[in-house]
């Protein structure tokens, strides 16, 4: 005879323990869930990600409605129970609903914490904790401007995060001076402030709410000190109360939370609480690992297995807000015993501290850069002796022998993904059991990394401990074209350490499929080699597009374009007479001013490009390269009235310095002569902004299929030094960025910090500047090379018989 | 009515660089001509049939040529376009002697 398992509450804790008691025994027992919202289980930590428009609320669900059919599970939504009668062994619901059980889980959760202040009931003040919430937020967002978020936490921030996303202005208030205060330390909470503020948040900070006014909806806030602020919707984000009236009526013992020992038992036999409305060691816990432990632990007491019971948790945190990486996890701030290893960047906006003592980790908080998070919070969960490394081997990635040796440590009821409960055992489970091979495999099969993905490393590590040398990380990769699995990277790589001098070579020795190559690899090898071997390697011109076989820009009726240089958009009355009288003489259909600011000559017949160069006596354009086009500039201070420099004459030396030199994909730049900005700068892969003390240096821009504003870089004093960073610049993307790649994608795979750090490194700066001149030495102009030399003429003529 | 078949000399094979098309006019029709890495000499009709697209000034690859316009790929050998596009262009045979190019048309 099955026993009657009634569980009150159907929210992410409660129904992970059913899920484990499932997994451990099907037959146990006739399982009932009454839940009060509408919904099936969902995800609630990704309601953030719905506010800020990155989910949909259909995605966020965890069981849909068949999973309890399927199991068997007799639901209830939408019902509120009222009562839990201890004696007679039975709960009632508002809708009238008798339901005896053996065993009784109360899963209630937490309510967002409203401040009890005046006005707190006026419509349009809300928490942040259901789909109910979420809904509402987004309605207001369409309707009314301004928000203020109450509580500048994780969930306050995500909050005001999403509002902004949906077009509200936000403004958080917070209690204390410093933000997240439970999981940062100062600097960590300042930069995070400071990012915040750029991306437009604005704080009110040691400002406390006294009233709530408004006549039927909210119209604004009062503080102690007088001040007030104007909005038409207030979120309270000011902490969770556990939901434990109805355990309190029935008698159990509860204090902040419902009391459970290790067992999560409460103090009346037969009744067991988990998740956010359990105390546990006198601690309540909000976020979802812990809940999940928690769960774990009672689905194997009852269904008899031998468990140490929940030993308590250590707390990481991650913040769901785009561009403010952080990690907290463990103790925050020093003390007497322990010592810290910081790491502070200023500049880069990098904040690392790791919290010692006893030679173990026992804090970690990072900020800028939260990808070592992982990694140091298993050395604290598994006390990990340290002394044996120095301060700098603590920050930084470990080798990958420590890896695998901390994956092989975990044990297998460790949760790897936070977000979505997953833990090692199901993982390993799922690699074996479903033959899976790679990260992609093991997301869609077992959820792991699936949300914020932050998990990714270990779950590879995990597929690499697992499969052992069946695991093949290349596996996952794209390779650089369908004739090879090599990325990019790699087969740079093996170009250097190899010394490969030929595309044929490269082909050869890598074993790409096909051994000519296809119309994707072709051209990248070309480029690669040319990139990496400037002075040895002679460039391949059948690798080459058409266009930059024949200097040209082909045009849908097999007529070819001729743009000739105009320095910084500058030309002469005699270059325009020629012009005219070029495109008379051959029959040009079309002379027209082009986006980078130049005159071209469209539809030339190929068999009169190389009469039209010589005729026109200029140097190409390079309107078909994959190398600089233009630099576009303003007239500056030569005639404009507010021109701070010479941008126009920058702008010309920066063309000419830059010209030619082949990149992964083409390159735009522009130089403004003041903020107005006419020159357009801010959407160029480089830009440069004068002002009254230098230059401003921008990179990063698109103008393109997908608009992308520029990254702010520096700004210098003089001239020279702004080509030295362009030069810089331009040779670090040659050498890191994917052939075909603008610098748009590329700046935002690499990383702008990371480009910004190189730049900025004295010695590499140097180095890449070197590089690139060697380069620059090999490059002839191309319309005179190619008039000068027969074999390339001959590519324009036509055999007639 | 029979169709003749002319033989017609082109140019000198040196100066027909490997991998590069050569657009070569014979009696009104179009032809590209190329060089294959291998060595053999290929001829097809000059035009894509997809947009038009000079096959001459196409990247060549093995015994295929890419359409520089829409990237369709034709092969140099049975002149038809690799899938998943169809069609096909005409072939032509070729002959070296001597050093010189033949083509017959």
């Amino acid at each position: 005879m099955k026993r009657k398992l009634v569980m009150i509450g159907n929210g992410m804790a409660g129904v992970r323990c059913m899920e484990e008691i499932l997994k451990r025994n099907r037959e146990a027992f006739d399982i009932t869930i009454v839940g009060d919202e509408p919904y099936p289980n969902y995800n609630r930590i990704m309601l953030s990600h719905v506010l800020q428009g990155k989910t949909e609320i259909k995605d966020i669900n965890i069981n849909d409605w068949k999973w309890y059919e399927d199991n068997d599970i007799t639901l209830f939504t939408g019902e509120i129970v009222t009562e839990i009668d201890p004696e007679e062994k039975e709960i009632k619901t508002d809708k009238g609903s008798v339901i005896s059980y053996d065993e009784l889980i109360i899963a209630t959760g937490s309510s967002a914490f409203i401040l009890p202040v005046n006005g707190s009931e006026l419509e349009g003040v809300i928490g942040f904790r259901t789909i109910q919430d979420t809904e509402c937020m987004i309605e207001t967002a369409d309707r009314y401007k301004k928000a203020v978020v109450i509580g500048g936490g994780l969930l306050g921030l995500e909050a005001a995060r999403g509002l902004m996303d949906r077009g509200m202005e936000v403004e958080v208030v917070h209690l204390m001076p410093s933000l997240m205060e439970q999981q940062l330390d100062a600097p960590a909470a300042k930069m995070l402030k400071k990012d915040l503020e750029a991306q437009g948040m604005k704080f009110l900070m040691e400002k406390q709410t006294t009233e709530i006014y408004g006549n039927e909806r909210v119209e604004g806030i009062k503080f102690s000190d007088g001040t007030s602020v104007e909005c038409d919707l207030v979120v309270m984000a000011v902490g969770i109360r556990p939901n434990i009236q109805l355990a309190k009526h029935a008698g159990l013992d509860v204090n902040r939370g419902i009391i459970v020992d290790d067992h999560m038992q409460t103090s009346t036999p037969s009744i067991y609480a988990v998740g956010e409305c359990a105390e546990h060691n006198g601690i309540t816990y909000g976020l979802v690992a812990p809940l999940y432990e928690q769960g774990t632990a009672l689905a194997a007491y009852l269904t008899g297995a031998k468990t140490t019971g929940y030993q308590g948790s250590i707390l990481s945190t991650q913040l769901k807000v785009a561009g403010c990486d952080l990690f907290s996890g463990g103790k925050i701030a020093e003390d007497d015993e322990t010592d810290a290893i910081i790491v502070h960047d200023q500049f880069a906006g990098v904040y690392k501290k790791v919290l010692v003592a006893n030679n173990k980790v026992v804090g970690v908080v990072l900020y800028g850069d939260a990808s070592d998070g992982t990694r140091l919070f298993t050395m604290l969960k598994k006390e990990t002796d340290i002394s044996e490394f120095t301060s700098a081997a603590v920050l930084q990635k470990a080798g990958e022998d420590a890896v695998d040796e901390m994956i092989a440590d975990m044990s297998a009821d460790e949760t790897v993904c936070g977000c979505n409960g997953v833990t090692k055992g199901t993982i390993v489970q799922a690699i074996l059991e479903q033959d899976l091979k790679s990260f992609e495999e093991v997301k869609t099969c077992t959820k792991a990394g699936a949300s914020c993905g932050k998990c990714r490393g270990v779950v590879e590590g995990i597929l690499s401990h697992t499969l052992g040398d069946n695991f093949d990380p290349t596996a996952e990769k794209t390779g650089m074209c369908a004739c090879t699995p090599l990325t990019r990277d790699e087969v740079v790589a093996e170009i250097k350490e190899k010394g490969l001098q030929s595309p044929k070579e490269v082909r050869n020795v890598l074993k790409f499929t096909n051994e000519e190559g296809c119309p994707a690899c072709r051209p990248a090898l070309n480029y690669y080699m040319r990139m990496v071997w400037p002075e040895e390697y002679e460039d391949d011109k059948a690798s080459r597009f058409v266009n930059e076989r024949m200097d040209g820009n082909i045009q849908n009726n097999g007529t070819f374009s001729v743009v000739p240089r105009m320095y910084g958009g500058t030309t002469t009355g005699d270059e325009l007479i020629r012009l005219g009288e070029v495109a008379n003489k051959y029959d040009v259909p079309l002379v027209k001013i082009t986006g980078a600011s130049r005159v071209g000559l469209y539809g030339v017949k190929k068999e009169d490009v190389p009469h039209v160069w010589e005729d026109l006596g200029m140097r190409s354009g390079y309107a078909y390269s994959k190398s600089l086009r233009n630099v576009k500039s303003c007239v500056g201070s030569r005639f404009c009235r507010f021109g701070t420099q010479d941008s126009l004459g920058l702008g010309i030396r920066l063309e000419k310095e830059i010209e030619m030199v082949d990149t992964p994909h083409k390159m735009k730049m522009g130089v403004s002569g003041c903020p107005r900005n006419c020159a357009e700068v801010l959407t160029k892969d480089f830009g440069v902004v004068c002002v009254e003390n230098g230059y401003q240096l921008y990179f990063g821009g698109n103008g393109g299929t997908e608009v992308r504003e520029c990254d702010s870089f520096i700004t210098v004093k003089t001239e020279d030094e702004v080509i030295t960073m362009a030069k810089a610049y331009t040779q670090y993307y040659r050498e890191t960025g994917i052939y075909n790649e603008r610098t748009a994608p590329w700046v935002e795979r690499i990383g702008s910090e990371n480009i910004k750090l190189v730049l900025l490194n004295e010695k590499r700066n140097a180095e890449l500047v070197e590089r690139f001149n060697k380069a620059k030495n090999t490059y002839e102009e191309a319309w005179s090379s190619t008039l000068l030399n027969m074999k390339k003429k001959e590519m324009f003529e036509i055999v007639k018989i | 009515m029979m169709k003749t078949i002319e033989i017609v000399k082109i140019m000198e094979l040196e100066s027909l660089p490997k991998q590069i098309g050569k657009e070569v006019h014979v009696g009104g029709e179009s032809i590209a001509l190329f060089h294959l890495s291998n060595g053999d000499v290929r001829a097809i009709g000059s035009r894509c049939p997809h947009t038009n697209g000079p096959l001459a000034e196409g990247i060549v690859s093995g015994e295929f040529v890419f359409c520089p316009l829409q990237n369709w790929k034709v092969s140099l050998v049975t002149g038809e376009v690799q899938k998943p596009d169809d069609g096909a262009v005409p072939t032509y045979e070729t002959k070296v002697i001597d050093g010189y190019v033949y083509i017959a048309v």
